[in-house]
């Protein structure tokens, strides 16, 4: 990077060109001093006090002047101090001077500056005005807004509106009546506050701070527990107690950056109700037991089931440590295969889909790559609630110029950044895609030389695209025929081009070919193998990633290796000592048809809740009940461990080490903060212990740090992990050895397929398995809310529960007005598996005939509505699309 | 009345008649004062009457103090005119008019062929920017055309090349008639070589100075000159896109404007294929909902982009980054009107009027305590002294001058040992204020300049964005120290206050209405500071305005008992008997004056 040289108060400085004087002081130790200035925000120069003299003449704002080759600044002359105290005294006129009590203390960029400057008592005092008292906004369960300690800087604006894209302030008023507010003064709670705590993260005082204030005692660096973006967070630790979150701003994922869950939803670590002994079930009723007697228990009847009698669901959430224990328990100890996990109900298409087309179901990019695109395609992904802070990524990008593209049934917040939205009906995504992909290839759009150079199978799906004119297009998906024609020519004209997909593509009975058409796609534009391009899915869990690379999978062993190949077979035998089964598993969904068929008699779940996350729930529910032996290892007694016979209390992730992988492939540290909460244990400990008491050999680990060595000794792509390298930042697999700095671009000259090149799909558009009908006049889709996480057993322990309370059913006003049904009522949803009540939301986010539900609240079980049907390739359920109606209870 | 041809076009003969007319200045000043009835009565009377004389509507003909006016052109292009016109005046005037052609002189306040006190108030004058403004119809692009409007533009687009209209605009030496002067032909440049595109052109109507509407009279009375200069701008510098930010307290001035952007886009001069060739420029209007601050180019900007009105830091300039990141030309009304005519009659034209550094003419709202207060267009380098005593025909009522407010709030007040100052950019700065927008207020001896001060402090501070320290606190501190002096509660250091406040304010603000708003104090603390330590230190005002100073007190010696100050008071503070001597109860009086406004034995006394 160019640098240039230039002098600050007489010191010699090099800085880089693109910086301004403010940057180049603050960079090299030099104080001046400034209140509206944030790094991560693009300067105003509104709060007056860094003004410096340049070159000996002019004064200007040293925030937002940028560095010249042999500049010659003074950070201090006369004048500038003279103006630099009327500033500060103007503005400590008015503001409140408990600083002890004040939550800015110590951290007050005001304080900070009056102590600078020296601010005379005496003249204080005939300064001082009778302020006038404004409410304070306690709306929030997490932060307060007092505008009576606001400087004004502006500087929550810019967060809201730069960072985070949601602008929920302004200045409003004019002169000295100005103040921050949020549109026409609504309080927090009721404005577009997203709870982010953004602001409140860089309020340079104490108008915007957290309700809970104390400061922790110590701090432990981590990574954040919920979705897949994998976000860096400081842990506060204070006593035994976990009492804030931080974002890292050294994590190159979020670079400090988090959402209302990340920074706020850590209320379950130290909550009450979190299982703090072993729990046997006795003639109907829980009774807490000894470790011994419950690990006892599980040994004996586990060491009598048969092989193909025994199933284990593995945890997303767990660490990849955990993971790899509970598959290697499962094959070794078990003798069987049959161990999966939820990856099944969200991305079992995307590895199943890309494995073919790319040979790697993962992100082929990374998240930092998103802000450079040109184009954005975001298919099938409500980003801002399950990904905020990719979300961010991608407002970032729409900022920098890109054009975006969203595709979604719903009107969902991502539709207010894009230029092209495409509101096509729930499941017709091959459809939409395919005939984008022939407007591409009608107006010679392709990309000729990547076609001809890396793809495979053109001529065969190209013939498939002719069944796809855009007539034919617009009737299936409702899109304007222009509109796909625009989004085509934008996907193939404007590059990079990124395509991000969530469960939008994947969680229908044709996802595998849903995910087919993403990736041709972005083959036939030569949207691979660069920066800021491919295909990326975003992984749900803050796990599901690794989950899956450590073969928590029934066909393959960690790192994708597949349990029926003789030589990968013969490897893991070796390896671990023991005769192993070269027969694939059954899949989660398949695991519970086998228990109704008395085929599978033994369960072993590890942190899974699928009697509110499994389709159908009725048919888990009775499945579970016709179990011989249930063992269910949790950090809280969740719905399904209510059916267990044995609840294990497992540790959190903050009372444990190990690491996790997040949707970029990014192996991560999660380092323990505070001790297992009660009696707890963490979860490769407890599945280690149950193996040890069986006599096995091979799960003597005294640290997951042992572990990663054994996991890293048997998976390619792991090879050059080790928990020494993660100790700074993380890595992105494939890491194949410890000279590897790893792989944050996948296929860049090579696709990981056997002919190492990418694989286009002929595709045929199949619908739906339950479409509406008289009976069942409206289509259910499924969605996440920001404020809660999957099942919700880590969210509905606190202030989230505040700022969404109950399952809503969202429908279109037009429906709502033909079923005569007001918003905020208590409706009944029933489709031909079961019935739901919830509350109604009338509003026009949610298409015409289109209804939509989360699954986090169990007195509303979204879950036991939904179709079981399966895509025939990847076994996941459609439980994006099924047919109901809607009624007055 | 050859006093009217020397001002250099005011009042001259028009050459060519279409026969006897009869125009209404019907601008929102004329309306205001009654011009709408005149109009309409005049137009019933001739209708009625099938009389061979046209009504016609016309812009501000400039002479507020004799509102309404009305003008008769005359078959061989005489021209008179007629003041305090009213309905029951205007239908025998026509009808003697049109009788025998004589005109009772008591009505006449000036004409081509009539000597009257008023001549001088044209004959210093010269019309450049407004000379259509009170002479065409505004709501007809034919009587523009008549007069030469769109030649400019058909020159531009048919015969010069981009550069060189830059060139000619830069060689008439034509600066930013919005105030601060920068040279127009610079602008232009720097915008034409900005990288980025679409490049747009923006028209700054947001004219908010307390007592100018030299804006509003322009779009109000020729609004097609505007839009020709924005389009000769747009087509020098490549914009294909503009916007006219204009008041919404300006009703008028939009409708006018409204209608002569449809005119010229049907008659081929906007939008596609100008005048058939490859480009191509669209009009926009804007409102803007009446914020000061948005008369801030970069705020007018963010307003336009649907944002808060909120000045943003300069560099980058909108030359190279404005309306949406996009190189910007943004220039005032005045300035865009000066094009018009630069572009028609050429460089070495306009040049010739002016001073050396300030070339060409400035157009002033003359209000406040002058005689004959209006719209005038001036050359530059008259003296304020020319202004004020030979157009202005001095103070009213017979009182002394004692400051004139130039530039608004942003500028300054110039007393009287400067009144030889010249009009021109430099020598105005000089004295502490601004050429400013064309706001010009008179003061007499009867005005309180620490009043005046606290009045634009005042304004300032309900206009401050609110966004950087200085302008929204400091004001609001300059402001309290200011209402402390008027109300008698001033403090030995208060003015040593005013002026660190002052300068700071002056030195540490973001944009040009902090940088500026100390101006009107500034300029009154350096040429009136008497008056501040009288208010300070003698708990006096001299100009017997600020209440908490002042005391009315009924003359025993003059007072005969009228009793009507008493029936007039308000709070009830007077008392006496009929015929007796009354007296002011000091606890209640309120000071409003209205007991010194109805005595008419001057027995009320003010101290």
């Amino acid at each position: 990077m160019d640098t240039v040289n230039i002098v600050i108060d007489g010191v010699d400085i090099e800085t880089g060109a693109d910086k301004t004087i403010l940057e180049a002081a603050l960079d090299h130790g030099i104080y001046i001093p400034h209140l509206c200035y944030h790094k991560d925000l693009d300067p105003v120069g509104i709060c007056r006090l860094c003004m410096v003299e340049i070159d000996g003449r002019r004064l200007d704002v040293s925030c937002k002047t940028p560095v010249r080759e042999g500049m010659r600044v003074r950070t201090e002359t006369e004048e500038i101090t003279k103006i630099r105290r009327v500033a500060v005294e103007l503005l400590l006129a008015n503001h409140p001077t408990d600083c002890l009590s004040c939550s800015g203390n110590t951290k007050c960029e005001l304080q900070r500056i009056a102590s600078y400057i020296g601010i005379d008592d005496r003249r204080m005092k005939s300064l001082r005005r009778k302020t006038v008292t404004l409410p304070i906004d306690t709306s929030n369960p997490y932060f307060d807004y007092d505008p009576n300690r606001c400087v004004l800087c502006g500087i929550c604006v810019r967060t809201c509106a730069d960072v985070v894209g949601v602008s929920n302030f302004d200045f409003a008023y004019r002169g000295y009546d100005s103040l921050i507010s949020t549109f026409m003064g609504k309080p927090m709670i009721e404005s577009r506050c997203v709870s982010c705590g953004e602001c409140v993260a860089r309020c340079p005082v104490g108008a915007l701070r957290p309700k809970a204030v104390p400061q922790p005692a110590r701090e432990v660096r981590t990574v954040c527990p919920y979705c897949g973006v994998g976000c860096g967070i400081w842990l506060g630790v204070r006593g035994e107690t976990v009492i804030a979150s931080r974002g890292d701003p050294d994590n190159v994922v979020n670079k400090g950056r988090l959402c209302v869950k990340g920074r706020f939803g850590h209320e379950f670590i130290n909550h009450p109700d979190r299982l703090t002994a072993p729990l046997i079930k006795k003639n109907g009723n829980f009774e807490k037991a000894s470790w011994d007697e419950a690990l006892d228990l599980v040994a004996a009847r586990f060491a009598k089931c048969k092989p193909d009698e025994f199933a284990a669901l593995s945890s997303a959430k767990c660490t990849n440590e955990d993971n790899y224990i509970v598959q290697k328990f499962t094959r070794a100890v078990m003798g069987t295969n049959t161990v999966d996990h939820c990856a099944r109900l969200c991305h079992a298409p995307s590895v199943a889909g890309l494995a073919q087309s790319f040979g790697s179901g993962a992100m082929t990019n990374s998240i930092g790559e998103i802000r450079n695109a040109d184009c954005i395609f975001a298919i099938g992904t409500n980003t801002t609630s399950a990904h905020p802070v990719i979300a961010y990524e991608v407002k970032e990008a729409v900022r920098r110029g890109a054009v975006l593209i969203v595709a979604n049934p719903r009107r969902i917040d991502l539709c207010e950044y894009a230029q092209i939205v495409l509101h096509h009906v729930p499941g017709t995504d091959v459809a939409l895609l395919m005939a984008m992909m022939k407007v591409i290839v009608d107006e010679d759009l392709q990309d000729d030389r990547f076609i001809e150079k890396r793809c495979e199978n053109f001529e065969a799906f190209f013939e498939s695209l002719e069944r796809f004119d855009l007539e034919f297009a617009q009737k299936t998906t409702g899109v304007p025929k222009e509109l796909i024609c625009e989004a085509a020519r934008s996907y193939a004209t404007r590059k990079p081009g990124m395509l991000l997909y969530a469960m939008g593509i994947t969680q229908h009975t044709h996802g595998t070919d849903n995910v087919l058409a993403t990736s041709n796609i972005a083959l036939l534009t030569g949207n691979v193998g660069l920066p800021s391009t491919g295909v990326n899915p975003l992984r749900g869990q803050n796990n599901v990633q690794g989950a899956c690379d450590l073969g928590a999978l029934p066909n393959v062993y960690p790192g994708y290796q597949k349990v029926d190949r003789p030589q990968i077979h013969t490897k893991f035998e070796e390896a671990w000592g023991t005769k192993l089964s070269d027969k694939p598993g059954i899949t989660h969904t398949e695991i519970f048809d086998a228990i109704h068929d008395k085929t599978v008699k033994v369960l072993y779940e590890v942190g899974e809740n699928p009697a509110l996350s499994e389709a159908n729930a009725n048919h888990v529910y009775a499945a579970l009940e016709k179990l011989d032996f249930f063992v269910v290892q949790d950090i809280f007694l969740t719905e399904t461990a209510r059916y267990a016979d044995v609840v294990l209390p497992a540790a959190s992730f903050a009372e444990k080490d190990g690491t996790f992988t997040n949707t970029e492939r990014r192996v991560q540290r999660v380092r323990k903060a505070i001790n297992p909460v009660g009696d707890s244990k963490p979860d490769w400990l407890i599945t280690c212990l149950i193996a040890k008491r069986m006599k096995k050999h091979g799960f003597d680990f005294d640290n997951p740090s042992q572990i990663m060595e054994e996991i890293a000794s048997l998976t390619p792509s792991y090879g050059g992990i080790t928990y020494k390298r993660l100790d700074d930042r993380g890595l992105q697999w494939p890491c194949p050895n410890t000279d590897s700095e790893g792989t944050p671009m996948l296929h860049s000259e090579f696709f990981a397929t056997v002919t190492g090149k990418g694989k286009f799909m002929p595709l045929q558009y199949k619908p739906s398995y339950e479409l509406p009908d008289e009976e069942y006049p409206l289509i259910l889709t499924t969605e996440r809310s920001l404020y809660h996480f999957h099942t919700a057993t880590m969210t509905r322990k606190g202030g989230l529960e505040v700022l969404r309370k109950c399952e809503l059913v969202e429908m279109n006003p037009k429906d709502a007005g033909t079923l005569g049904l007001k918003n905020g009522e208590t409706v009944r949803v029933v489709s031909r598996r079961g019935e739901v009540n919830a509350t109604l939301l009338v509003t026009d986010i949610s298409p015409v005939g289109v209804v939509s539900m989360t699954f986090h609240f169990a007195e509303s079980p979204t879950n036991v509505l939904t179709s079981d049907a399966i895509d025939p390739v990847a076994k996941i359920p459609e439980t994006k699309v099924c047919a109901v109606r809607v009624e007055r209870p | 009345m050859a006093s009217f041809s020397q001002g250099g076009g005011v009042l001259k003969k028009r050459s060519k008649t279409e026969g006897t007319r009869l125009k209404v200045g019907l601008g929102a000043c004329g309306i205001a004062a009654g011009a709408m009835n005149v109009f309409e009565e005049a137009r019933k009377t001739v209708e009625e009457n099938d009389l061979p004389i046209r009504v016609e509507r016309t812009g501000c003909i400039g002479m507020c103090h004799h509102e309404p006016l009305v003008e008769i052109e005359e078959k061989d292009g005489g021209r008179i005119l007629l003041g305090e016109m009213t309905p029951e005046k205007i239908a025998p005037i026509i009808a003697q008019y049109m009788e025998n052609g004589h005109i009772d002189p008591d009505n006449i306040v000036a004409g081509t062929d009539y000597i009257t006190e008023n001549d001088p108030f044209f004959s210093k004058q010269y019309r450049i920017v407004l000379s259509n403004c009170g002479t065409i119809n505004p709501e007809s692009i034919d009587e523009y055309r008549e007069t030469g409007g769109y030649e400019g533009l058909a020159r531009a687009i048919r015969e010069i090349d981009p550069d060189e209209i830059i060139r000619e605009v830069l060689d008439s030496g034509l600066r930013g008639r919005g105030g601060a002067g920068f040279p127009t032909g610079l602008k232009w440049k720097f915008t034409k070589q900005a990288a980025g595109s679409p490049k747009y052109v923006v028209c700054n109507a947001d004219e908010g100075d307390p007592g100018a509407f030299m804006d509003r009279s322009t779009l109000e009375g020729d609004p097609h000159s505007v839009i020709e200069g924005m389009t000769i701008a747009a087509y020098a510098i490549g914009a294909s896109d503009g916007y006219i930010y204009v008041r919404a307290e300006y009703p008028l001035a939009v409708s006018r404007l409204k209608t002569a952007i449809r005119q010229a886009n049907e008659a081929g001069l906007l939008g596609e294929h100008i005048l058939e060739s490859d480009f191509s420029f669209d009009i926009r209007i804007k409102e803007g909902a009446g914020a000061f601050v948005c008369g801030e180019e970069t705020a007018l900007l963010a307003s336009i982009e649907g944002e808060r009105g909120l000045p943003r830091l300069r560099p980058p300039f909108p030359a190279t980054k404005g309306l949406w990141g996009k190189p910007t030309n943004i220039n005032n009304v005045e300035t865009y009107a000066s094009v018009s005519r630069i572009i028609q009659n050429g460089a070495s034209w306009y040049s010739g009027f002016g001073t050396e550094k300030s070339k060409g003419t400035k157009v002033f709202a003359l209000a406040g305590k002058i005689r004959k207060g209006g719209l005038i267009e001036v050359p530059m380098g008259i003296t304020l002294k020319e202004i004020i005593y030979d157009i202005g025909g001095g103070i009213k009522e017979g009182k002394r001058f004692k400051a004139v407010q130039m530039g608004g709030p942003s500028g300054g007040c110039i007393p009287e040992s400067l009144l030889d100052t010249t009009i021109d950019y430099d020598s105005v700065t000089k004295t502490g204020a601004i050429m400013g927008s064309g706001g010009m207020v008179v003061m007499d001896e009867e005005t309180c300049m620490v009043e005046v001060a606290r009045f634009f402090l005042e304004f300032t501070q309900n206009e401050s964005c609110g966004k950087c320290t200085f302008c929204r606190i400091g004001t609001k501190r300059m402001l309290e120290i200011l209402e402390r002096i008027t109300n008698g509660l001033g403090r030995e250091d208060d003015i040593e206050r005013l002026e660190t406040l002052a300068q700071s304010v002056k030195s540490g603000s973001l944009c040009g209405l902090g940088q500026t708003a100390p101006n009107p104090v500034l300029t009154t603390l350096r040429y009136f500071r008497d008056e501040y330590e009288a208010h300070i230190k003698e708990k006096r005002c001299p100009a017997k305005q600020c209440r908490g100073l002042i005391s009315y007190r009924i003359l025993p010696e003059e007072c005969v008992g009228c009793g009507v100050c008493l029936k007039n008071c308000p709070v009830d503070a007077i008392r006496g008997e009929k015929k007796q001597v009354h007296e002011i109860d000091p606890k209640k009086c309120i000071k409003c004056g209205i007991c010194l406004d109805s005595c008419r034995f001057g027995a009320v006394e003010v101290r």
